[in-house]
């Protein structure tokens, strides 16, 4: 099977083990939580018990889930030195409310943000503010209900890497990164608006 | 008006190509339907009742006579031969087929239009005062800032799935007739202490299910500051606005439901980050749009013939409601309406608007206005030669004298039309302009709001007409709820529900009830929606709902 990841443009393989949360009896209140965890509800998800039944590989370069990270920040202190630790977050999960804990992002050589249906945009304010807000450089990735129609709104978002949902082709998604070649407003890759960029 | 350079037209094109490729894959059942949904959303199509509807964007409202022509070959061809006005100032064909929407839109992209972002939840069409530029009261014509936050708007990455559908109306002028009080952001023009141009900024206003008045988040924004304020508060509102029930997803219940200082400190932290940013207007820009929208080579010293014809009642009564006093003198600003008794509202023929754009060639500059009313505009048009319009105008049907009056009804497509509707609204805005056929009467009854919409969702902006309908549904049936006192403009205001509804056949008589009782309490020169506010509900209510007065 080829890959589904999209990098920088190209299709490669993807050297990064994405850990799961671990499933416990809360998945019936994951199912609520999902959907009303917006602010205003203070709804918490994933639950402290999930966190602390997620179990990860000792080795090797892993994608944790950002609240598993925080639990055992202490013991992987050595493997994030070696790069080897990535976070990754749902889009209802607000980073600015860790921020003081987690410290400088860019020790982090991936951080990804999982989208649990196409429509949920969220994910584009996120990536704008990880880039912009919070000046983070490196790898930037977007995987769940990833498809080929959200693809150039994430790239101009912030996003530089892809994981097409299983189903898809990665190779036809990739197309669709040059759908527009002068975008108008300026945006987290082209930051300037086509007024400035171009002479009108 | 704008004209496309390199860069609008290559961003068209390549929609064209992208939306032919999204297309081509649901047909190849690459997508499911939920997938293409979005998709064909972001385009202004939908699937309903009887064909798709593709909804085609005139932004803020400005047409070109030759986009006028090509909207009626598109009407002949691909349509019945007619399109819809819609209150949002677009244009909606009915029939066309899926397959063939592509070739619509390559049809439209020769003239410099398309249908981006005319649905789905997403930045939608910019509206503005259809007397732009022409209006004696203006204080700065709305139409560059509309232009430039259009291309700032279309296909925006971070916008591109809000929560919900948002909506941006800009008003310039003293008299609000873009309705920003009732807009998800709505931005009023001023010149402020300094003689320096800024702008007050309202947010979280809508109608819809839960009609809301918009809250002001900032009194004075500095006019190059405009697009990263518009992005701070869109940003809060995609994070933070509800996405898991679809009513209660506007960012007006954000507003209320973080209260709106809670609400504009998020916006303002936001704001920090972006502000003098990349995106921050310059007065270049501000220049360059502006110039396409200079003032056309008015004539000067026009002599009135408008005495020789003041004995002609018709065309007495189209002058008194249909033109409009310009800023110049020697010209008016002239409504065709699209409200002539028979007709669904807004809805107009092939050949009308290919007469509509010959009168424009000839009598206005050859360009037309779209009004959020649902009617069309030549806004520049010499007083000797209104008589000379009229005529012509005349042979279309377009000059039924009653614009801003009873029979002036605005009316979404409803039940005939929509899949979301609960109720037909045609068919009453028939019987209702059937009812009141009589111009006499009609101008005597005077100025008055009739707006009606077939669901909650309020395309036809009830809640804000002086008499508004709503289609509701009592199981399986349809029936008809009644609000009184609604108002649009700088004193925008919620109609209330007068009572218990109506089926369809009642409704023409409820609203003659009405109006009785209006004519039986209103002081000399005193409007409907004063005499409402002085008696209030009690009145009417008492005339519709008791039986023994009925009979006294
Ligand atoms: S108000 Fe309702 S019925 Fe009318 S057009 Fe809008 S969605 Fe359709």
């Amino acid at each position: 099977m080829t890959s589904q990841l999209i990098r920088d443009k190209k299709i490669i393989e993807n050297d990064w083990i994405t850990t799961e949360l671990a499933i416990v009896d809360e998945i019936v209140k994951k199912q609520a939580g999902k959907v009303v965890a917006f602010k205003l509800s203070g709804e918490d998800y994933p639950g402290t018990e999930q966190v602390s039944k997620t179990t990860y590989r000792r080795k090797g370069k892993i994608l944790l889930p950002l609240k598993v990270f925080l639990l055992h920040q202490n013991e992987l202190k050595e493997r994030l030195a070696n790069k080897e630790i990535g976070i990754w977050l749902y889009t209802h999960e607000e980073i600015h409310n860790f921020i003081e804990t987690l410290g400088d992002l860019n020790q982090f050589p991936i951080i990804a943000i999982c989208v649990g249906k196409f429509a949920d945009g969220r994910i584009f304010s996120i990536g704008n503010q990880l880039r912009n807000k919070y000046s983070y450089k490196n790898e930037l990735r977007a995987f769940g209900d990833v498809l080929r129609d959200q693809i150039f709104f994430l790239k101009r978002s912030g996003f530089n890497s892809f994981l097409i949902r299983k189903d898809r082709d990665a190779k036809d998604a990739i197309k669709s990164l040059d759908d527009f070649s002068d975008p108008y407003q300026g945006a987290s890759d082209i930051s300037e608006p086509v007024w400035k960029r171009i002479k009108r | 008006m704008y004209k496309y350079d390199h860069i609008d037209r290559k961003i068209v094109n390549e929609r064209v190509n992208q939306y032919q490729n999204q297309l081509d894959r649901y047909l190849n059942k690459e997508l499911s339907d939920e997938e293409f949904r979005p998709l064909r959303l972001q385009n202004g199509l939908y699937i309903q009742r009887h064909a798709p509807m593709l909804r085609v964007a005139i932004p803020y409202g400005l047409l070109s006579s030759n986009q006028l022509y090509k909207l009626a070959d598109i009407a002949d061809k691909y349509d019945r031969g007619y399109g819809h006005f819609s209150t949002r100032q677009n244009i909606q064909f009915n029939w066309p087929k899926l397959e063939e929407t592509p070739d619509i839109l390559r049809t439209l992209a020769e003239v410099e239009m398309h249908a981006i972002q005319t649905s789905g939840n997403c930045i939608r069409n910019i509206t503005t005062d259809q007397f732009a530029g022409v209006t004696h009261d203006e204080i700065i014509d709305p139409r560059h800032v509309a232009e430039i936050i259009r291309q700032w708007s279309t296909f925006h990455p971070e916008f591109a799935l809000l929560p919900r559908k948002f909506k941006i109306a800009i008003t310039g002028s003293k008299k609000d007739r873009a309705l920003v009080q009732c807009h998800d952001i709505g931005l009023e023009f001023f010149i402020n202490k300094n003689k320096k141009m800024a702008i007050k900024v309202w947010v979280g206003g809508g109608l819809g299910r839960t009609p809301i008045i918009g809250s002001i988040i900032k009194n004075e924004l500095e006019w190059k500051h405009i697009l990263t304020y518009c992005e701070a508060i869109l940003r809060i509102y995609n994070l933070y606005g509800r996405r898991d029930n679809m009513y209660k997803a506007r960012i007006k219940i954000l507003v209320k439901s973080l209260g709106i200082e809670e609400f504009k400190k998020l916006v303002e932290d936001e704001w920090q980050y972006i502000k003098d940013g990349p995106n921050t207007l310059n007065i270049e820009e501000l220049n360059r749009i502006g110039k396409f929208f200079s003032e056309p080579n008015y004539k000067k010293n026009i002599k009135s013939n408008l005495n020789d014809h003041k004995n002609e009642k018709a065309f007495g009564q189209w002058l008194s409601k249909c033109t409009n006093t310009h800023k110049n003198k020697g010209y008016r600003a002239v409504t065709f309406s699209l409200k002539e008794t028979g007709r669904a509202p807004g809805d107009a023929s092939s050949s009308q608007m290919r007469a509509v754009a010959d009168l424009s060639n000839v009598y206005s500059f050859g360009e037309i206005r779209v009004s959020h009313e649902q009617n069309l505009i030549l806004a520049d048009v010499q007083e000797d030669k209104l008589y000379e319009l009229w005529v012509k105008a005349k042979e279309h049907h377009l000059v039924t004298p009653n614009i801003g009056l009873l029979t002036d009804i605005i009316c979404c497509p409803g039940g005939d039309f929509c899949s979301l509707a609960n109720a037909k609204s045609i068919p009453i805005a028939q019987s209702i302009q059937d009812l009141f056929d009589d111009m006499d009467y009609l101008h005597d009854i005077g100025d008055l709001n009739l707006n009606i919409s077939g669901c909650m969702n309020a395309c036809g902006h009830h809640h804000v007409g002086h008499i508004g309908i709503l289609g509701i549904d009592k199981s399986g049936s349809e029936w008809y709820q009644v609000t009184l006192g609604g108002n649009q403009g700088n004193f925008a205001s919620i109609g209330k529900i007068i009572g218990p509804s109506f089926s369809a056949e009642e409704m023409p008589f409820i609203i003659k009830k009405i109006i009785e009782v209006y004519l039986k309490h209103r002081n000399e020169e005193e409007i409907f929606i004063d005499c409402f506010s002085r008696i209030g509900l009690e009145p009417f209510k008492n005339h519709i709902y008791s039986k023994a007065k009925e009979v006294e």
